[in-house]
C-alpha cells in the first residue's frame, strides 16, 4: 500500500508539472484557464490521497470549495475574454 | 487485503487520468482538443478517487457526502466547459484546418442572413414607423 501511495504521488506530480507547463507557455488566455482547471482537479485528487493516507474525512468540504472556485474562475474569464487574449 | 488491492487499483487509475490530462494538454494542437483531454481528471479521475476513499473508510454515512461532491463537480464542469468553448469559438481560438465538420458555422450563416433580411425596412423609413405608432396611440386614447 505504501509503495502504491508513492507511485500515485509521483504520477500526480508529473501530471501537475505538465499542466503547469501548458499554463505558463499556453498561447492564449483560454489555454491557461483550462490548464489551471486541470491543476485544481489534481489538487483535489491529492487532497483525497491525503485523506486516504491519514484515515480521516476532514477535507471533503475543501473538495467542494475547489470545484466551486474552478467553476467561477473559468466562467468569469470566458465571459470577459476578448479577441486579443 | 482484497480491499487494499482494489483501493490501489482505483488510486492508480485516477492518477493515470490526471497524467493523461497533462500529456493531452501538452501534446494536443488547439483549444478544443485540449478541452477534450482536460475533462478526464475532473469527472472520471475524481470518481475513481472518491470510490477509493469510500472503500478505504468503509462507512455508510459518508456515501451521501461523496455523491454530493461528485454531483457538484458533474454539474459545474459541463457549464464551465460550454462557456470556455463558446468563448473560444467566438474569439477564433481554434484551428479551422483541424475541424472535420463545423455545425455551428451553418447556424451563424443563417442568423446573419436573417438579420440582413430583417434589418433594411427598420432602418430605411423610421419616420413612417413613428407615424404609424402615433396614429395607433391616438386611436387607443
Amino acid at each position: 500500500m505504501t509503495g502504491v501511495i508513492y507511485v500515485v504521488q509521483g504520477i500526480l506530480a508529473v501530471a501537475v508539472l505538465l499542466a503547469l507547463y501548458r499554463a505558463v507557455l499556453g498561447p492564449s488566455l483560454l489555454d491557461r484557464v483550462l490548464a489551471l482547471d486541470v491543476v485544481l482537479a489534481i489538487i483535489g485528487a491529492a487532497l483525497v490521497l491525503t485523506m486516504i493516507v491519514n484515515h480521516h474525512t476532514d477535507h471533503l468540504i475543501l473538495l467542494v470549495v475547489i470545484s466551486l472556485i474552478g467553476f467561477i474562475g473559468s466562467v468569469a474569464v470566458a465571459r470577459f475574454i476578448t479577441e486579443r487574449g | 487485503m482484497l480491499s487494499d488491492v482494489v483501493v490501489s487499483i482505483l488510486l492508480i487509475g485516477g492518477a493515470l487520468m490526471s497524467l493523461a490530462a497533462g500529456i493531452g494538454l501538452v501534446r494536443f494542437p488547439d483549444l478544443l482538443s485540449r478541452m477534450h483531454a482536460a475533462t478526464k481528471p475532473q469527472v472520471l479521475g475524481l470518481l475513481l478517487f472518491l470510490l477509493a476513499l469510500a472503500l478505504e473508510t468503509g462507512s455508510w454515512p459518508l456515501i451521501p457526502l461523496l455523491v454530493l461532491c461528485w454531483l457538484f463537480q458533474l454539474l459545474t464542469t459541463p457549464v464551465s466547459a460550454h462557456m470556455v468553448g463558446r468563448a473560444g469559438y467566438r474569439t477564433r481560438h481554434l484551428r479551422r484546418d483541424l475541424l472535420t465538420i463545423d455545425e455551428l458555422d451553418d447556424v451563424v450563416a443563417c442568423a446573419v442572413v436573417e438579420v440582413d433580411r430583417q434589418a433594411p425596412p427598420h432602418e430605411a423609413d423610421p419616420v413612417e414607423g413613428r407615424e404609424d405608432h402615433d396614429r395607433r396611440g391616438g386611436v387607443d386614447h
